[in-house]
């Protein structure tokens, strides 16, 4: 029962999102038709083909239609790259879930012990570094910090990659699978590319995965402030429970419930936020894509990746709902 | 024979306007008997507790010129001496099990803890004695409260939990911060004789803190009663008409008794303070 409604609201949810694109769609001032017929069409191809593209049916209908054809994978062509809308998706988007993965998995392995660090040493040093890490996520702007670290770590040093998934010389060699470089490389055995995919992504994506840390920690960090004043702790004290385990287990255990939600977020923050990292290392991930789109009028690729985008981030909320009441024994009954 | 001694205890926070002490220079000392500590709400009687067991936390500031616990000096001892101690020698029933349980782990684990952190029970020796800990304050199933989160039972129920996970180790030294408040008459009567038991058989001693000053009387070999951080009295268990502050003599004036009709319950009267 309870996963109907979940399945439910998901559902409702997501044709909400439709609704959303549905209407920008329409209100965007990109005339379709001028798109397909070209601004020297006569007026009466014009109104032919508008016609034939169902824009002077009532807008109900239009919409029925639309979430047919979305459900049916047809999201239209793309008039800058000349394919499908999906197709273009399910090569550009698996780039940036790559990207945003990695990313996330940094944040979350570094900024969770170190909010849980500066908490346990409120005041101290250390807690002043990473307040400071954290402020640093706010202020420094991630453009700023791909060119920087782009030249230090790949210009000066050719400790990395630059920019690109891959080295030229081996684009297109790895047989795709999965879209994501680094584990069709590993599928395929094919360890010189999962090298170089590697020596590509790992800068972007710890850039990435600072703004995550900085982040997390610091809500890890609130959280655990909190937790530690609360009266249980003392129980704990009281018990003579050691001090790790206080903060692991009794002050640690609680907040993972919230923790899920801010992880959450910024997951689905660097899927659809890392244009500006994907401008620079010239990464062609949905970003790149939907920025190309904007700039090109193309409006079923812009309206397919926000799709993707608003579908991503719906995903992400429920997916954390979900895991929420598994953690948490008081959201259950 | 002395368990605690307590001279000149000080317990000092800051605030915008100075230091404040909400424990004044409190002495005294406790045996293997029943201390009843009484006062009004905000009178550090909580906090003399917190002190005792050095988990009053920063910025909070604990003094004494004496705070000995079985002949050893707890001012000067390290935190890791401390600790070894909390929970097999000297344990706490806090005050309000609707915040001092951990809200995401089970009440079983929970007591089992204290067995977890000090000697070397196995699961199953811990387990067992989890669950007669369980039993000895009365819960009736065991098994299904252990497997419960705190937030699925009632507040007597986690008060008698509680009690359950500090009496656990059989410590030397208990302080109870009413215990017994949120429990029925008849249950709280089992509660006292369970800590009693403790006393009498393991030569226990326990701090009694209440705001219950009859049951005080009637339960406790001496009573401490507690106004602004200070004792304004301490009296025998049955001389309790022997009191001479103005603030206990109010407290009792105010207590109401069955053999007696009044129109109104009188009230402490300040003025006299
Ligand atoms: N962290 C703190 N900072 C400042 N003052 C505090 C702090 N904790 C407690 N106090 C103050 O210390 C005083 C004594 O508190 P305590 O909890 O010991 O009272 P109590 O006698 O146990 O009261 P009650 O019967 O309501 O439990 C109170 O006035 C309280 O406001
Ligand atoms: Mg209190």
């Amino acid at each position: 029962m309870p996963a109907l409604r979940f399945l439910l609201t998901l559902a409702v949810t997501f044709l909400g999102l439709l609704a959303i694109t549905f209407v920008i769609g329409r209100v965007v001032p990109i005339d379709p038709v001028l798109a397909v017929v070209g601004d020297r069409a006569s007026a009466e191809t014009y109104e032919q083909v508008r016609a034939e593209m169902g824009l002077n049916d009532p807008l109900p209908l239009q919409f029925a239609r639309y979430v047919l054809s979305v459900l049916q994978g047809d999201l239209g062509q793309s008039v800058s790259t000349g394919r499908a809308v999906a197709e273009d998706l399910a090569r550009v988007f698996p780039a940036t879930l790559e990207m945003a993965t990695l990313g996330i998995i940094i944040g979350v392995a570094l900024g969770v012990p170190m909010g849980v660090f500066a908490a346990a040493r409120q005041g101290s040093w250390v807690d002043q570094v990473i307040r400071v890490i954290g402020l640093a996520g706010y202020a420094i702007p991630a453009f700023w910090l791909g060119l920087v670290g782009l030249v230090i770590f790949y210009a000066n040093l050719r400790w990395v990659g630059g920019p690109g998934r891959i080295d030229l010389f081996l684009d297109g060699m790895v047989p795709v699978r999965t879209g994501l470089l680094l584990v069709d490389s590993a599928i395929a055995g094919d360890w010189e590319s999962f090298v170089s995919a590697f020596s590509h992504i790992v800068l972007p994506a710890t850039i990435l995965g600072f703004f995550a840390l900085a982040y997390i920690a610091r809500m890890t960090r609130s959280f655990m402030l909190e937790q530690l004043s609360q009266e249980y702790i003392v129980t704990a004290r009281v018990k003579g429970v050691p001090e790790r385990l206080i903060l692991w287990r009794h002050a640690f255990r609680p907040i993972r419930v919230q923790l899920i939600t801010v992880i959450g977020l910024s997951y689905a923050g660097l899927l659809e936020g890392s244009v500006m990292i994907e401008t620079v290392f010239s990464w062609p991930g949905i970003g790149n894509y939907l920025t190309t789109a904007l700039l090109n009028a193309d409006m079923n690729a812009v309206l397919g990746a926000t799709l993707v985008i608003g579908a991503v981030f719906v995903g992400i909320n429920k997916g954390s709902d979900a895991l929420y009441r598994v953690l948490d024994p008081r959201a259950r009954t | 024979m002395t368990l605690l001694s307590v001279e000149n205890l000080r317990v000092t926070f800051p605030s915008d306007h100075g230091p404040v002490e909400v424990v004044r220079g409190l002495s005294f000392t406790l045996g293997r008997e029943r201390l009843g500590i009484v006062g009004e709400s905000g009178s550090g009687k909580s906090m003399t507790g917190r002190a005792v067991m050095g988990l009053v936390a920063p910025p909070g500031r604990v003094t004494a010129d004496r705070l000995e616990f079985e002949g050893r000096d707890l001012r000067s001892l390290p935190e890791r001496e401390f600790r070894a101690l909390r929970g097999p020698r000297m344990s706490m029933v806090l005050q309000d099990p609707r915040y001092s349980l951990n809200p995401v782990i089970r009440i079983g684990a929970q007591i089992e803890e204290a067995l977890a952190v000090h000697g070397n029970l196995t699961a199953k020796d811990r387990r067992t004695r989890m669950l007669d800990a369980l039993n000895a304050v009365r819960i009736d199933d065991p098994e299904r409260v252990a497997r419960l989160y705190p937030h699925e039972v009632s507040g007597g129920m986690g008060q008698r939990v509680m009690i359950a996970m500090m009496v656990v180790l059989e410590p030397a030294l208990m302080i109870a911060d009413e215990p017994t408040s949120a429990l029925d008459v008849s249950v709280r009567g089992q509660v006292l004789d369970i800590l009693d038991d403790l006393v009498k058989r393991r030569g226990m001693g326990l701090m009694l803190i209440s705001h219950d000053l009859n049951m005080v009387a009637r339960w406790c070999d001496r009573i401490l009663v507690m106004y602004r951080g200070e004792v304004v009295e301490e009296l025998g268990a049955g001389a309790l008409h022997q009191a001479q502050h103005p603030y206990t003599r109010g407290l009792i004036a105010s207590l109401p008794r069955l053999d007696e009709t009044r129109d109104r319950l009188p009230v402490l009267d300040r003025s006299l303070l």
